[in-house]
């Protein structure tokens, strides 16, 4: 029974996140667990990744998608690049946590639960960042990176500083991110309109030019090339299992990987090729200059990640896919087992400084054989993998110019003298144990110097440090990396009392651990890496490295003719026995040295000239906001009342007044009306009635009541009748 | 059905005002959650019927006032059903809210549960009503009616439950100035009244017409109007000054419905009044909103970067939040420069974005609550340290800050992709301001989330003795669940998309013509 290759595809990002997501919020339940089942899904994950590799190396590249918007797709797709990568990760990751086994970051039972879901959830992201063959995935997955690099480096969350340089990481490399949301409307309004990768490059006009500078920007930023390398100083205060994935095989190379990915979107806009070429360059270069100036071996790791992702990002530009993948490839494996072996001294010995370390490789032949030949593969020593490697994309920056070989030679010389001078440390003879052990862990607070915030990780529980309240939380716990192992007879904080300088002359434990069982947890993963990075030197064969670009579809590449091969191997010999025989650092201006070792353009210049800024604009819009526009609205509120206000008076005294007023001339016309009533018709009235009561008056005089009044009355009468009717007779 | 869902809540609030007094005030509650519940079966139901392809469906009419030309006209297409469906998600988280024990400060009579839970509850289930009617109303005075007691509801929550005396100032600040707008919007309604030949306040009918076609001033009066109107709702930059008191203030279950469902009645009206029904202005006068859109986000943001109170913060992340919404709804009526698909993954960016604030910021404000419960204020600087207390507290909080900035794997990265895809074609300089707005809202919920949750634990004196506990059961269950949708649209978003798609497409047809 055969699984199709596209439920694979499906599978590896799935396995990973889903199971990275689950133990991350399971807390303190999964405590137990959650270590061990991420180291099992991890292994599932590289043999995923092996067989989709497989298929897809075999020139049958499948593609998973799904419909997500519009006209546009998910696509998951291995091709020969592709498959590098998602073993190349997977298997880092793997190694990682199982490392983490031993020594794993946290206080808190939940911790233990809570890092490797983070770690599991940052590796699936990492998946489909490689695999995506579409825009939109992509961007979704390299976001994610962003946000669980910042919950990884900042895992430690009760301590400011951490805190704040996981914030660093997260805002520099998202502000870099943007350039991909710009470059995602690029193309859709170019034309490229699936978002497909393939498809970016024909986009058209100012449209691919914006496209190509989005996609660099981003890429810049998560591959911490210059000018955004400071995020990477800062991020050094994660934990260093969270440095030895995503600071050498994952996170910091997607940029790389992408740049890779859309070469033909380089070449395409013609200016993109050359830009991201000299990037790389000066960013191997400069980098690599900080990295021979650092005095702390976690800071020479990082700042020499940004110097070898320097020639990957330049692979990209010279255009030579092969030499990049092999650099990222070889580049991951090396610098993973550096940081898990300076995580380890660092727990052992409590300290981070190269002085301090002295020693350090003696005193645990194991781990010390592995990280030394991580460190000479580092060097770029032939015929060990980085040298190889190197070797493919200096011959393609040959190709394009005297000059861009020219900086990569002196990059690679520069690289020679930063791994030389760890491994001069390392292997120094280690001090007399008196002056360097004054008794447990002030042993390291009282080296001169030591104290200057450099010790940024606390010693493990077991490692002497006095049994903090925190520690015995969890003591117990089988993640703490006391987990009882056969042999190791304590389970607990017995051997917790230990001095670190014991540590350093016993060498029983390679680690600083309590049994030999967490020794070998730690050192197997460390030397597995190690030999893997020297291995991978076999691209320096000519069979070898054609097999690799026919793999990642890079046939016609310029590959290294041997004067090259032994010109890189001789400059890069040269310099190794310049640092080791000429030690202490050259004497140099201060104008060269400072930038140097500030790294450039450090995260505290950025702060005034960036972040300040951009707070005091926005406290004072916030005032802004309150007292000018809300102040103008509350300004119209008020008045709303004044206008009300006013017209109540208006209504009060204009509109009622003049009703007053009407009423009052009312009563005035009412007075004069009522007095010309009085003089005139009423007193017609009364006169009229005057007379009329004379009239009565008069009418009642004859009525007297005595009889013969009223016959004279009667008489008269009669006479004045009969008068009368005389006078009609006569008229007549 | 839909006068079903649209009327159950108010039903049931009518039921709880007129039952006797002899039911305990604690019984509310449990009433409402059940009414809730009912109603999210309803609208799934709904869901499951729907046909993405045919326009408007489950269409009811009744003759209401016809003299007026006013009729009950209601249906659900894909950018309503989506934001109905929103509605009775939060309504059911902010039941669940409810049901958490109350604390000293909030609920020592009622014994648990919020203080005078009747008309609390009653409250709440009317808005629902309003809300669901106002989503799926089509006819303009129908939404106008919804759209006004909305904003009496809403008065009534923040007046009668919130923070003190500012609360009642918070509040008739929100119901004047919310008020105003929506007098501009019955204006701007009556001018499309009069201009339809019959009269007639419907909308499938105006938008069918399209009234104004080629009337300039007319037309422009009435998209300002309806634009003012709206803009205040929103908010848009330079209306927004009355949501940063009102969220302060509010209740917190208060505080995530009016952000969640109350703010996209504003940007719903654009899409379902202004953008189809003033097709011809809006193509003219889009360039006013891409640029009030593109200002609103980055002002939003960086205003927002500049508050100590965090309540205030997250109430002005929102008018960043609304501001892409604008962004691509403007973009959308812009033709020149961009093709069908652009406009149309810019709407369904902006309908996407409107769940998706709805479900992240209701729980960022339900999960601010926390804070008012435990200490009494929301001061940035008052807190730190609270993952040592209160792990479950500050994981969901930094999941759903995370949310917030559009992280992909949210529902706010599915929303803003599209938007700014979308609106790029057309609108380079415009999208490539509003996209720093995404990298400032990310530097300040890191910035609040370092201050307030990481680094050595500090506790306001107002922490009473039991120490600053971690999330009950009722608020896990009330956030969780908005976080995890928020995280199946992020990662599956197509269940969603396959709705919204069809109608956007549809409207910027119309926006076209």
């Amino acid at each position: 029974m055969t699984v199709p290759v596209t439920v694979l595809l499906w599978l590896l990002p799935a396995l990973p996140l889903t199971a990275g997501a689950l133990l991350a919020s399971a807390g303190r339940r999964a405590a137990r667990i959650a270590p061990g089942a991420a180291v099992a899904v991890s292994v599932a994950a590289l043999g995923l990744a092996v067989a989709v590799a497989a298929a897809g190396a075999a020139g049958r590249p499948e593609t998973a998608d799904a419909p997500l918007f519009a006209g546009v797709r998910a696509g998951l797709r291995v091709d020969g690049l592709s498959a590098v990568m998602v073993v190349v990760v997977t298997a880092v990751t793997l190694a990682v946590l199982v490392w983490s086994l031993a020594r794993p970051p946290g206080r808190t039972a939940a911790d233990h639960a809570r890092f490797p879901g983070l770690m599991l959830l940052f590796a699936g992201a990492m998946l489909v960042t490689v695999t995506a063959d579409t825009l939109p995935p992509l961007l979704m997955a390299w976001e994610v990176m962003g946000a669980t690099s910042w919950a990884l480096i900042g895992f430690d969350w009760r301590e400011p500083e951490k805190t704040d340089a996981a914030g660093t990481a997260f805002l520099t490399t998202r502000a870099a991110d943007l350039g991909l949301y710009a470059a995602a409307g690029a193309a859709l309004a170019g034309g490229a309109d699936t978002l497909a990768l393939d498809a970016l490059p024909e986009a058209d006009g100012g449209w691919l030019d914006l496209l190509t500078a989005g996609v660099v920007l981003a890429a810049l930023g998560k591959s911490a090339q210059l000018p955004f390398s400071f995020w990477l100083s800062r991020a050094m205060r994660g934990p260093s299992p969270v440095s030895a994935l995503l600071h050498s095989a994952a996170m910091v190379a997607a940029g790389a990987y992408l740049l890779l990915r859309l070469r033909p979107v380089l070449d395409a806009s013609g200016w993109g090729a050359p830009l991201v070429a000299w990037a790389g360059a000066v960013t191997a270069l400069a980098l690599g200059a900080v990295a021979v100036a650092q005095t702390e071996l976690k800071q020479v790791l990082a700042a020499s990640t940004c110097a070898q992702l320097g020639f990957a990002v330049l692979a990209a530009g010279a255009g030579s896919t092969a030499g990049g993948a092999a650099q990222l490839a070889a580049h991951a494996a090396v610098k993973a087992a550096l940081f898990l072996a300076a995580g380890a001294w660092l727990a052992a010995l409590g300290t981070e400084r190269l002085a301090g370390l002295r020693g350090a490789a003696r005193a645990r032949p194991a781990l010390g054989a592995a990280a030394v030949a991580a460190a000479l593969t580092l060097a770029g020593l032939p015929p060990l993998s980085l040298w190889a490697a190197k070797d493919q994309v200096l011959a393609a920056a040959r190709h394009e110019s005297a000059a861009l070989y020219a900086a990569g030679l002196a990059a690679a010389a520069l690289a020679a003298g930063y791994a030389t001078t760890v491994l001069r440390h390392v292997l120094a003879p280690a001090p007399a144990a008196g002056p360097e052990t004054p008794g447990g862990r002030g042993g390291a607070a009282g080296r001169p110097g030591a104290g200057t915030g450099t010790e940024r990780e606390r010693p493990v529980p077991g490692a002497g440090s006095g049994g903090s309240a925190r520690h015995r939380e969890v003591a117990g716990t089988p993640a703490e990396g006391e987990r009882p192992v056969p042999g190791a007879g304590s389970g607990g904080a017995g051997p917790a009392g230990r001095a670190p300088a014991q540590g350093v002359g016993g060498g029983g434990a390679a680690a600083g651990g309590p049994g030999p069982g967490t020794a070998a947890r730690v050192v197997w993963p460390v030397g597995v890496l190690a030999l893997a990075g020297v291995v991978l030197g076999v691209v320096a064969l000519p069979s070898a490295a054609r097999w690799l670009r026919e793999n990642v579809g890079a046939v016609g590449e310029p590959v290294p003719v041997p004067w090259e091969a032994v010109l890189s191997a001789a400059v890069a010999v040269a310099a190794a026995a310049f640092a080791w025989w000429r030690p202490g650092p050259p004497r140099l201006p201060r104008a060269v040295t400072r930038p140097v070792r500030r790294w450039i353009w450090p995260a505290s210049a950025v702060h005034p000239a960036v972040v300040r800024p951009v707070l005091s604009a926005a406290r004072a819009l916030a005032a802004f906001d309150d007292r000018v526009v809300d102040g103008a609205v509350r300004g119209l509120a008020r008045a709303g009342p004044g206008l009300a206000r006013a017209l109540a008076a208006f209504d009060d005294r204009a509109v009622d007044g003049a009703v007053r007023a009407a009423a009052r001339g009312g009563r005035a016309a009412g007075r004069l009306a009522a007095r010309a009533d009085d003089g005139g018709p009423d007193a017609a009235v009364r006169a009229l009635a005057a007379g009329a009561r004379a009239l009565g008056r008069a009418a009642r005089r004859p009525q007297t009541g005595l009889l013969h009044h009223y016959y004279a009355q009667a008489v008269t009468g009669f006479a004045v009748l009969a008068l009368f009717l005389l006078l009609l007779l006569l008229v007549r | 059905m839909l006068t079903v869902l649209v009327f159950l809540p108010l039903l049931v609030a009518g039921v709880l005002l007129l039952a006797p007094r002899a039911v305990p005030d604690r019984a509310c509650v449990p009433v409402w959650l059940a009414a809730a519940l009912a109603e999210l079966v309803l609208v799934v139901i709904i869901w499951a019927g729907f046909d993405p392809g045919g326009g408007i469906q489950y269409a009811q009419r009744a003759r209401w006032i016809p003299g007026a030309g006013v009729g009950y006209h209601v249906g659900v297409d894909g950018l309503s059903l989506p934001l109905a469906a929103l509605t009775c998600v939060l309504f059911l988280a902010a039941a669940v809210h409810s049901l958490r024990r109350g604390t000293a400060a909030t609920a020592t009579a009622t014994g648990g549960g919020p203080p005078r839970a009747r008309a609390w509850a009653a409250l709440f289930l009317f808005l629902q009503t309003v809300s669901l009617g106002l989503f799926t109303a089509l006819d303009l005075i129908l939404f106008f009616v919804f759209f006004d007691l909305s904003i009496v509801g809403m008065y009534f929550v923040i007046a009668g439950w919130g923070h003190g005396e500012r609360a009642r100032a918070a509040a008739l600040k929100f119901f004047l100035y919310t008020f105003t707008g929506s007098l501009a919007l019955l204006l701007g309604f009556i001018g499309l009244y009069l201009a339809a030949e019959p009269h007639t306040f419907d909308l499938t009918d105006l938008a069918r017409e399209d009234p104004l076609a080629g009337r300039g001033a007319h037309a422009a009066l009435v998209l300002l109007a309806i634009g003012l109107g709206l803009a205040i709702k929103t908010p848009t930059v330079p209306f927004h000054t009355w949501l940063p008191p009102a969220h302060t203030d509010a209740p917190a279950a208060g505080s995530a419905i009016l952000a969640g469902i109350l703010l996209k009645m504003g940007t719903y009206g654009f899409v379902r009044i202004a953008m189809p029904l003033l097709p011809g202005v809006w193509r003219q006068y889009a360039l006013v909103f891409v640029v009030l859109g593109a200002l609103s986000a980055v002002y939003g943001a960086l205003v927002a970067l500049g508050q100590t109170d965090v309540k205030r913060m997250i109430a002005y992340t929102s008018v960043n939040h609304m501001g892409y919404v604008l962004l691509a709804l403007g973009a959308a009526g812009i033709l020149t420069g961009t093709d069908d698909r652009a406009r149309a993954l810019a709407v369904t960016g902006a309908t996407v974005q409107m769940v998706s604030h709805g479900l992240i910021t209701g729980a960022l404000f339900l999960l601010s609550g926390v804070l008012w419960d435990r200490a009494g204020g929301y001061r940035i600087a008052d807190f730190s340290g609270l993952a040592g207390p209160a792990p479950r507290f500050a994981a969901v909080t930094a999941v759903g800050a995370l949310a917030a900035i559009g992280l992909p794997g949210f529902s706010g990265f599915i929303a803003e992709f599209q938007i700014f895809t979308g609106s790029l074609g057309s609108q380079p300089v415009a999208t490539a301001v509003a996209l720093t707005g995404i990298l400032i809202t990310a530097a300040l919920f890191l910035r609040a989330l370092h201050r307030m949750l990481l680094g050595p634990t500090r506790l306001p004196g107002s922490v009473r003795t039991g120490g600053f506990t971690d999330l009950t059961p009722a608020e896990t269950a009330a956030t969780v669940p908005l976080l995890g949708l928020s995280l199946v649209i992020g990662i599956v978003p197509r269940f969603l998309l396959d709705v919204i798609e069809p109608a956007a497409r549809a409207l910027t047809g119309l926006v076209a013509r």
